[in-house]
C-alpha cells in the first residue's frame, strides 16, 4: 500500500507543496500583523480554502473519468447536495438570530408561513447526523442513479447527458420554494458552527486547514484505489468494457462502487465549501458547473489525479484574476480552453511534462 | 416559458372588443347613428314629455338619472347633430359654456358649438365638462352596439350581438327582436336569438324559461354556463331546474372537451418547437456521432439573425421573417461548417472531446452576442399575419403565432425528410453514417460529406432559432434553455432515427402541458425529465433505436 503512494512522486510533491502553502497562508495570516507586507488576508484564506475544495472535487471526477470512463456532466450536483446538508446544519445552528427571531423555523420558512420543520429537516441540526447526511445524500443519490444506468448498459454520451439532465432537474428542483431548501436564494446568513463564529479568524483557518487534510486523505484513498486490484479492473473497464465482462467480472458493481464513492468525496467537497463561502443556491447545480469542473480535470491531465489537483488550482486561479481584471473576457478564455486543451493538450499539463521528461 | 401559459381571460376579451368597436364608431359611422337611433328605442318616446332642447339643457345639469333620460330622448330625436353628440360626450370632449349652457364639443383648443358648428370665442375657464357616470357609459355603448347592429358586415354584426349578452335593458328587447326578423346570416340570428333568450331566463313564466334553456344550449359562452348554474341551483320551478342542470352538464362536457383541445393544442405547439429544436440535433448527433454542444448557439444565431434582418427592414417585420428563414439558415450553416472544419473534424470518433470542444465554442459564440450586442434581451416584432386568434368558440380560440409555427415544423420536417431519403446529398450522408470505410471505398468524399451534414444539422438549427424568436427573449441564454430539451428530445425518440425525433418530440411537449395544471411548469418539467431519465434505463437506445451493424458503430 505505501509503496504505491511512495511510487506517486508527483503526487506526493504536489501535495507537500500544497501542504507547504497552507502552512505559510496560515501563519502569514495569524501571526504577521495587517500592516505587514507579507500578511495574508482572510479574504484569501477563503479564496484558497475554496480551490481547495474544487481540487476535491476534480480528484473525485477524475477517479470515474479518469480511470472508469464515465463522463459525469453532474458532478457538480453531489458536490451541491452535500452544501446543502451542510447549509441546512448551520441553519439550524443559526437558532433564535435569525431576522424573524424564531428558535424553530429558518427564516425563509418563517417568511413562506410554514408552521413547522419538514421532516427531511429534522435531526440535521445534530453534527454527526449531519456529517453521516453530507456522505449519505449524495451517496445514496448516486447508488440509485448509477444502479439503474449501469444495469442498463447506459455508457459514454447517453449517460454524460443524463447525468447531465440529472443536475438540471435538480437545479430546477432546488429553486421551488416549496422544496423546503430557501429556494432561490438558496441558505445563507450562518452564524456558528459547533458553538464557534464562523468569521472568527481561528473558524477560517480551521476551515481551510480541514480542507487541506480532506483533500489529501481524498487523493491517498483515490491512489490506493486505482494502485489496488479494483483500480485496474476499473481501468480494464473503462478501455474494454464488454471484454472485462465477458472475461467474468461483475461490470455494473465496479462502477457502482468507484461512482458512489467518488459522489462522496464530491459531498465532503461541497461541505466544506459552504461554510467558508457563506451560502449555498441552486446556482450551484447548474449544468455550466459541472462541465467546467469537467474542464479543470481535462486541463491538468485525466487519469493522474494529481493533474486534477493542478488543472482545479490552476484554472480558478486564472478565473480569479481574469474575472478581477476583465470580466467580461473570462467566458472567451474558458470556451478557447475547452477548444484548445481537447484539440492539443488531450492529457493535459501533466502529458505535456510527460512528453519532456520521455524526450529527455 | 411564460408566455405559454396565459390564457386571455373571455371577458377581459370582450371588454377589449366593446371599447375598440366604440373608436371605429366615433370616426366611420356618425352619419348612420341618427337614422339608426330613431329606428332604436321606439318605446320611451311616446311617454316622454321631454322635447329635444330641454333635454340638451338636462345634459348640463347634475342628476345622473335625468341625464340617463335625456340620452334617451336624444336618441330618438332624429336631430342631425346626435352623433357628434354621443361621440364626444363618450370621449369626455362634452362642454358647456358656463354663461348660457350651450353645449359645444372640444377639438384640440378650440370650442365648437353643438348645433352652431362654428367655433365658439371663450377661455378655457368658461366652460364646464359634461359629466358621466358608468351607467351612462354603459347606456352610451348600448347605444353604440344597437348602431352595429345594421352594420352591412355580418362579423362586426355578430361582435356586436355578443356583446349585448346579458347586458340587455328591458326597453331594449323590441328592437332586438324587430332586427331578428331581418338577420340573414345565420350565425348572426343565433346568437341574436340566444342574446335574447338569455334574457328570458328571469321571465316569470315556466315556459318562457324552458325555451330560452333549450334555445340558448348551443351556444358556447362562459356567460351562459355561469347562468344555467344558478338557474340549476335556485329556481324556483323544480323543471327548470332539472333542464336547466341537464344544459350545463352538456355545457360543462363541451368546456372540458375544449379546454382538452386547447391542452392538446399548447402541448402540440410546444412539441413542435422541441421537434425543431431537435431534428438538426438528431442529425449531428444521430447521423455522425458528434455531440454538439454548441447547437443552441447555433439556434440564438438564428433568432438574431432574424432580429438583424428586421432592423434592416424597419417597418416590414413580416418580410424580414421571411427572409431571415434562408438567411438564418446560411448563417447558422456557414458557422457550423467552420465549426466542422476547424475543430470537430480532429475530434472524430472521441464524442467526449467533441461534447467539450462545442462546450468551448458554446461559451464562446455566447459571449461574442454578448459583445456584438448586448448581454439584454432584444425585442423581433411578430407580424400582424401572426399575431391574433382563431376564434372557434368562446371555449376555444387557437393563437395564430403557434399555429403557423406548428405548420412550418412540420414543413421543415418533411423537407429535412426529403432531403436525406431522396437526393443525393442524403445518399451519401447515410452511406457515410452506415459504413465510412465503405462509402469511401464507394467513392464518396466523406470529409465534404461531413462538413456538409454538420452544416445541414446547424442550417436547421438557425432556423428552429427563427421559430423561437417569435415565441420566447431572445438573447445570449437563448441556446442554454433549450439545448437539454434537444437532448432529451433525441435520446428519448432514439439516436439516428428522425422518425423518433419527431414522435419524441410532440409527446414530450404534450405531456408537459398536461402536467402542467396538474404539478405547476417547474415540477412538470422535472417530472419529465426523471421520467426520461427512467426511460432510458429501461431502453437505452430509445424510442426507436437503430438496427442493425450501425449500432455497434
Amino acid at each position: 500500500m505505501a509503496s504505491s503512494l511512495l511510487q506517486d512522486k508527483r503526487g506526493m510533491s504536489l501535495l507537500a507543496l500544497i501542504w507547504l502553502g497552507v502552512l505559510l497562508a496560515s501563519a502569514a495570516n495569524l501571526l504577521l500583523p495587517e500592516s505587514s507586507a507579507l500578511y495574508v488576508g482572510s479574504n484569501t484564506i477563503t479564496l484558497l480554502g475554496k480551490y481547495l475544495c474544487y481540487a476535491l472535487l476534480a480528484v473525485s471526477l477524475d477517479l470515474v473519468w479518469g480511470y472508469l470512463g464515465i463522463l459525469s456532466l453532474g458532478h457538480a450536483a453531489f458536490f451541491a447536495l452535500g452544501g446543502y446538508v451542510m447549509g441546512m446544519y448551520l441553519m439550524r445552528q443559526v437558532g433564535d438570530r435569525g431576522v424573524y427571531g424564531n428558535a424553530e423555523l429558518p427564516d425563509f420558512m418563517v417568511f413562506l408561513n410554514w408552521s413547522e420543520l419538514p421532516w427531511f429537516w429534522q435531526g440535521v441540526g445534530h453534527f454527526p447526523v449531519a456529517l453521516l447526511l453530507i456522505l449519505l445524500v449524495p451517496g445514496i443519490l448516486a447508488f440509485v442513479f448509477g444502479f439503474l444506468a449501469f444495469r442498463s448498459r447506459v455508457t459514454g454520451v447517453y449517460l454524460s447527458i443524463m447525468t447531465q439532465a440529472l443536475t438540471y432537474a435538480l437545479m430546477l428542483a432546488f429553486f421551488r420554494n416549496e422544496m423546503g431548501f430557501g429556494g432561490n436564494n438558496g441558505l445563507t446568513d450562518f452564524k456558528d458552527l459547533l458553538g464557534v463564529s464562523l468569521t472568527a479568524p481561528g473558524t477560517r483557518i480551521t476551515l481551510f486547514v480541514l480542507s487541506a487534510l480532506a483533500l489529501t486523505l481524498g487523493y491517498v484513498a483515490c491512489r490506493l484505489i486505482v494502485s489496488s486490484k479494483l483500480g485496474r479492473v476499473a481501468v480494464a473497464i473503462r478501455d474494454a468494457e464488454s471484454r472485462t465482462r465477458f472475461i467474468g467480472y461483475r461490470v455494473e458493481w465496479f462502477k457502482l462502487a468507484l461512482f458512489v464513492f467518488s459522489a462522496m468525496l464530491a459531498g465532503i467537497a461541497g461541505a466544506l465549501y459552504v461554510p467558508q463561502v457563506g451560502i449555498i443556491n441552486p446556482g450551484e447545480f447548474s449544468p455550466l458547473n459541472s462541465i467546467e469542473l469537467v474542464i479543470w480535470v481535462a486541463v491538468g491531465g485525466r487519469a493522474t489525479l494529481y493533474g486534477a489537483v493542478l488543472g482545479a488550482l490552476l484554472v480558478n486561479y486564472a478565473k480569479s484574476v481574469f474575472t478581477g481584471v476583465l470580466p467580461d473576457e473570462w467566458l472567451y478564455a474558458l470556451g478557447a480552453l475547452f477548444v484548445l486543451v481537447t484539440l492539443f493538450l488531450p492529457r493535459g499539463v501533466m502529458g505535456l511534462l510527460q512528453r519532456k521528461e520521455a524526450e529527455a | 416559458m411564460q408566455a405559454w401559459s396565459i390564457r386571455q381571460v373571455p371577458h377581459l376579451r370582450r371588454g377589449r372588443r366593446a371599447r375598440g368597436l366604440a373608436v371605429n364608431l366615433r370616426y366611420g359611422l356618425m352619419a348612420l347613428f341618427g337614422l339608426i337611433l330613431s329606428l332604436w328605442v321606439p318605446t320611451s318616446l311616446a311617454a316622454d314629455p321631454m322635447s329635444p332642447d330641454e333635454a340638451l339643457v338636462v345634459l348640463t345639469g347634475k342628476s345622473f338619472s335625468e341625464k340617463e333620460q335625456a340620452i334617451s330622448v336624444l336618441a330618438s330625436s332624429g336631430q342631425p347633430y346626435v352623433a357628434t353628440l354621443f361621440t364626444a360626450l363618450d370621449s369626455g370632449n362634452l362642454y358647456y359654456r358656463k354663461a348660457d349652457q350651450q353645449l359645444v364639443v372640444r377639438e384640440e383648443s378650440q370650442f365648437i358649438g353643438l348645433q352652431t358648428g362654428t367655433a365658439i370665442e371663450g377661455k378655457s375657464r368658461d366652460f364646464k365638462r359634461v359629466g358621466l357616470n358608468n351607467a351612462l357609459r354603459e347606456q352610451l355603448a348600448a347605444l353604440a352596439s344597437g348602431l352595429a347592429l345594421s352594420d352591412p358586415d355580418a362579423d362586426k354584426r355578430l361582435d356586436a350581438v355578443k356583446s349585448m349578452l346579458g347586458k340587455l335593458s328591458s326597453q331594449q328587447l323590441a328592437p332586438l327582436q324587430q332586427r331578428l326578423s331581418q338577420e340573414a346570416d345565420p350565425q348572426v340570428k343565433q346568437w341574436l336569438s340566444g342574446v335574447i333568450a338569455f334574457s328570458q331566463l328571469d321571465a316569470p313564466t315556466r315556459e318562457a324559461r324552458l325555451t330560452a334553456i333549450t334555445e340558448l344550449t348551443p351556444l358556447r359562452h362562459p356567460l351562459v354556463l355561469e347562468r344555467f348554474k344558478s338557474l340549476a341551483q335556485s329556481d324556483t320551478d323544480a323543471q327548470v331546474r332539472l333542464q336547466a342542470g341537464q344544459a350545463l352538464k352538456s355545457l360543462q362536457h363541451s368546456e372540458q372537451f375544449y379546454s382538452g383541445i386547447e391542452t392538446l393544442y399548447f402541448g402540440i405547439s410546444l412539441g413542435s418547437v422541441l421537434v425543431l429544436a431537435g431534428i438538426g440535433l438528431a442529425i449531428t448527433f444521430g447521423v455522425m456521432g458528434v455531440i454538439n454542444m454548441a447547437h443552441g448557439e447555433l439556434m440564438m444565431l438564428g433568432a438574431y439573425t432574424t432580429f438583424v434582418l428586421q432592423q434592416w427592414l424597419p417597418g416590414q417585420p413580416g418580410l424580414a421573417l421571411l427572409l431571415s428563414v434562408p438567411a438564418a439558415f446560411l448563417v447558422s450553416g456557414a458557422v457550423g461548417i467552420l465549426i466542422e472544419r476547424s475543430v470537430i473534424r480532429f475530434l472524430y470518433g472521441r464524442p467526449l472531446e467533441t461534447l467539450l470542444a462545442t462546450f468551448g465554442i458554446s461559451l464562446l459564440l455566447q459571449q461574442a452576442v454578448r459583445s456584438i450586442f448586448s448581454p439584454l434581451n432584444q425585442t423581433v416584432v411578430m407580424p400582424s399575419w401572426m399575431s391574433g386568434t382563431w376564434v372557434i368558440n368562446d371555449f376555444l380560440s387557437l393563437t395564430l403565432n403557434r399555429l403557423v409555427i406548428i405548420g412550418f415544423s412540420l414543413l421543415v420536417f418533411a423537407g429535412l425528410m426529403w432531403l436525406l431519403k431522396r437526393s443525393r446529398l442524403g445518399l451519401e450522408v447515410r452511406a457515410v453514417s452506415q459504413n465510412r470505410a465503405m462509402a469511401r471505398n464507394m467513392g464518396v468524399r466523406s470529409a465534404r460529406v461531413n462538413a456538409l451534414t454538420f452544416g445541414l444539422g446547424s442550417g436547421i438549427a438557425g432556423i428552429a432559432g427563427v421559430a423561437l424568436s417569435q415565441l420566447t427573449n431572445v438573447g445570449p441564454n437563448l441556446g442554454q434553455s433549450y439545448i437539454i430539451d434537444a437532448f432529451m428530445v433525441v435520446v428519448f425518440g432514439g439516436v439516428g432515427n428522425l422518425w423518433g425525433t419527431l414522435v419524441a418530440g410532440l409527446t414530450l411537449g404534450v405531456a408537459n402541458k398536461l402536467l402542467e395544471p396538474v404539478a405547476g411548469a417547474m415540477l412538470a418539467k422535472i417530472l419529465i425529465l426523471v421520467a426520461i431519465i427512467l426511460f432510458i434505463q429501461k431502453r437505452p437506445r430509445g424510442l426507436f433505436p437503430q438496427r442493425g451493424r450501425a449500432v455497434e458503430g
